[in-house]
């Protein structure tokens, strides 16, 4: 496992998925906060040379993911898990995302976004937007006189007994 | 299933006690309904005290919704007042409206809030078709104010003359997004969704369990219903979804800790609310005193059955999921001393300045009519209740000579139970206040007595157009000046009742208004009382 050492330095959009080892892009950032770079003659700030480091993977990281846990998540994300290695992705992503904890963010105060320290426009209270009913309902599947048509109220999700995908995640 | 939730219903209702004191502290033997009830029983037991705490959604009179400039409008086609950001398509942003951080900064002003310089947006995740974002844009980890007090005043019931000022503390205020309005179709098992409320902005008032009853909530809601109406920040017609409660109740044996709250949803005016939180103490002490328990559930009040039915709808507790909102920084308020240098002043919201432009304040109001006009703090109270009533009354006052301290009691008495009698608001009055002014003058003048006054304005009621001179010169209730006609009549009214004079000189003085009121008739009501009192009376002593 790899991983970057973060700072506030950057700002970019991280790509990648659980399965390879990542790479963060990273884009021209702007600011004076930035690491020195090695070579002041150089374009841009990209590091000259990788700064990859290893991380130690602890015995916390392996974690196992309960069944009433991911009950909870499928119905809070309406997302199906259907099979074992459903799961096994789940418990990767987990383990992958808890690199986090290897930094160091003592005395660093957490950022919510990269656009925290913008100024928040304030927009005056003139109407310029609506009437597109006819556009608005060229996406809908179902429509009954200019209304969208959804389903009955919440529809509860079967019991956990009842469901018939198969979890084993009892290892 | 609907027919035992009646049954229920209409046996809680016939045992329930209508009237909740002002702590709340509801013997359980004082209900009275339990004869066999023990004595051993009804003296041990610690009295029950409920809790109430109210969450309200207000909803911001804006021209614009609150992070998209479509139009805000109660009644529209459906789906015609809905913008890209609103129906929540891919690639639109939230941009926050100015004037809704204007309201909210006047409502945490007025209810005396700390307003916190930076606050903070956040996502609410749940799932329902009316939210098409799957979120909703609020204010949880930092809102826009806190720690505020609402100052409210009801009668106490059972004590009809005497006011109580209580106050109830405001947790915090909050900007977030209206969802849209969801219409099932039970047949078609269907629901048709209408997102033109999607959006629009909401302040939410959420307010700390210092309650004990549902008139004392019924009176924290209208006092914050008046002062936002007064600054403008929202009309808050409940009847329109403008301002939504819901209400949190619990109750427990003074002394103990807590219980279990349920939360009330679906309630439509102040009247109700009160009926609401007073049902739901009544079922909460009933099931706790049969051995039962409170679940801590949401509960749907029906306003025809007068009950509240359970929402089992909801499966288990709710995780929202909340985080901030990544697409807006924190909003940034200003006060004289901050004022940024190189920002424009559209840019800036400045607490400082908002606060020198808030208008009176209901409770302020109140008190000015009080030294301006000596009336009753009590009758200042339902001067503002009535919308356009103060005008009136200040109306009549400027034009008639009359003091202001009996002007009241025609517009308290006559006025307001006229309209209130034939269901009008005050703009749709027969009689404007010029007319009354006049007919008061000619009370004041002498020119007619108080009696006659009441017909004429009873004339005047009918709204024919007549003014009140011309309706006394119709009916010709001038006031009887003639001394030795009154006399007369005075006289044939005491010959014809003779029973009723030996008892009143036998000293049964109450047996003289019955002589009164005969007299009164004789005249058609043209004599001054008081004269007719004196007269009688003189020559009863005769």
């Amino acid at each position: 496992m790899w991983v970057l050492r973060l700072g506030r330095c950057f700002s970019g959009a991280a790509s990648g998925g659980a399965s390879s080892g990542s790479r963060l892009a990273r884009a021209a950032p702007g600011g004076g906060r930035q690491e020195a770079a090695g070579d002041p003659g150089c374009k841009g700030r990209v590091f000259q040379n990788p700064t990859w480091q290893h991380v130690e993977q602890t015995p916390l990281s392996q974690k196992k993911v309960t069944v009433e846990v991911l009950d909870h998540l499928e119905r809070l994300a309406l997302v199906d898990f259907r099979n074992w290695e459903g799961v096994q992705q789940l418990e990767k992503a987990i383990q992958f995302a808890d690199q986090l904890h290897a930094v160091n963010t003592e005395g660093v105060e957490p950022m919510d976004s990269v656009l925290e320290d913008r100024c928040l426009y304030l927009r005056e209270d003139n109407i310029t937007e609506g009437n597109c009913t006819e556009e608005l309902l060229q996406n809908a599947k179902e429509k009954v006189e200019e209304y969208f048509v959804a389903p009955p109220g919440n529809i509860p999700l079967a019991k956990l007994e009842e469901r018939d995908t198969c979890l084993q995640v009892s290892k | 299933m609907a027919a035992s939730i009646l049954r229920r219903c209409r046996a809680s209702l016939q045992a329930r006690h209508r009237r909740v004191g002002v702590i709340a502290a509801l013997q359980s033997g004082a209900l009275g309904r339990r004869p066999e009830s023990s004595p051993a029983r009804e003296s041990g037991v610690a009295p029950w005290v409920a809790v109430v705490g109210l969450e309200i959604h207000a909803q911001i009179s804006s021209n614009s919704k609150l992070f998209s400039s479509s139009q805000v409008q109660f009644v529209a086609p459906p789906n015609s007042l809905v913008s890209f950001f609103d129906a929540s398509l891919p690639g639109t942003l939230p941009v926050l409206n100015k004037r809704c951080v204007e309201a909210a900064v006047m409502t945490s002003l007025a209810l005396n809030c700390s307003i916190n310089k930076k606050s903070l947006f956040d996502r609410k995740h749940y799932f329902y078709a009316d939210l098409p974002a799957g979120y909703q844009i609020t204010q949880q980890r930092l809102p826009i104010a806190v720690n505020g007090r609402l100052s409210y005043s009801f009668w106490e019931s059972g004590k009809k003359d005497r006011m109580v000022t209580r106050s109830v503390r405001i947790k915090q205020i909050q900007l977030e997004q209206d969802s849209g309005k969801s219409l099932h179709d039970d047949i078609r098992s269907q629901t048709l969704i209408d997102l033109n409320r999607a959006g629009v902005g909401l302040m939410e008032v959420v307010m700390e369990p210092d309650m004990s009853s549902g008139e004392e909530a019924a009176a924290a809601v209208r006092e914050l219903q008046l002062i936002l109406q007064t600054l403008g920040s929202s009309q808050a017609i409940m009847a329109e979804g403008q301002l939504r409660v819901d209400a949190n109740v619990s109750v427990h044996h003074l002394g103990e800790p807590y219980g279990v709250r349920t939360e009330v949803k679906n309630i439509n005016s102040a009247r109700f609310l009160a009926r609401a939180i007073d049902y739901e103490i009544q079922r909460q002490i009933k099931e706790l005193e049969n051995g039962g328990t409170v679940l801590n559930e949401t509960r749907a009040f029906d306003h025809k059955l007068g009950c509240t039915i359970s929402m089992r709808d909801k499966e288990g507790k709710q995780d929202y999921r909340f985080m901030p909102e990544p697409n807006l920084p924190p909003l940034i308020l200003y006060d004289t001393k901050s004022l940024p240098a190189n920002t424009s002043h559209q840019q800036v919201v400045n607490i400082d300045w908002i606060r020198e432009r808030l208008p009176d304040l209901p409770s302020v109001k109140r008190e000015k009519l009080v030294e301006q006009y000596g009336i009753l703090p009590e009758h200042s109270f339902t001067l503002l209740n009535e919308e356009g009533l103060t005008e009136f009354f200040e109306n009549v006052v400027k034009q008639t000579q009359m003091n202001p301290k009996k002007v009241i009691g025609w517009i308290l008495n006559d006025t307001l139970g006229y309209l209130k009698q034939h269901n009008l608001t005050v703009k749709e009055s027969p009689v404007s206040s010029l007319f009354l002014a006049d007919l008061l003058n000619l009370q004041e003048r002498r020119a007619i007595s108080s009696s006659a006054a009441k017909q004429v304005l009873a004339e005047l009621w009918k709204g024919e157009g007549k003014t009140p001179f011309q309706i006394v010169k119709e009916k010709k209730l001038e006031l009887l000046q003639d001394q030795q006609e009154l006399e007369q009549i005075c006289q044939d009214v005491m010959d014809g009742h003779q029973e009723e004079v030996k008892e009143i000189k036998q000293g049964n003085r109450k047996v003289l208004n019955k002589l009164i009121g005969l007299v009164q008739r004789a005249t058609r009501g043209r004599a001054d009382p008081v004269l007719v009192k004196q007269t009688l009376e003189k020559r009863l002593s005769q």
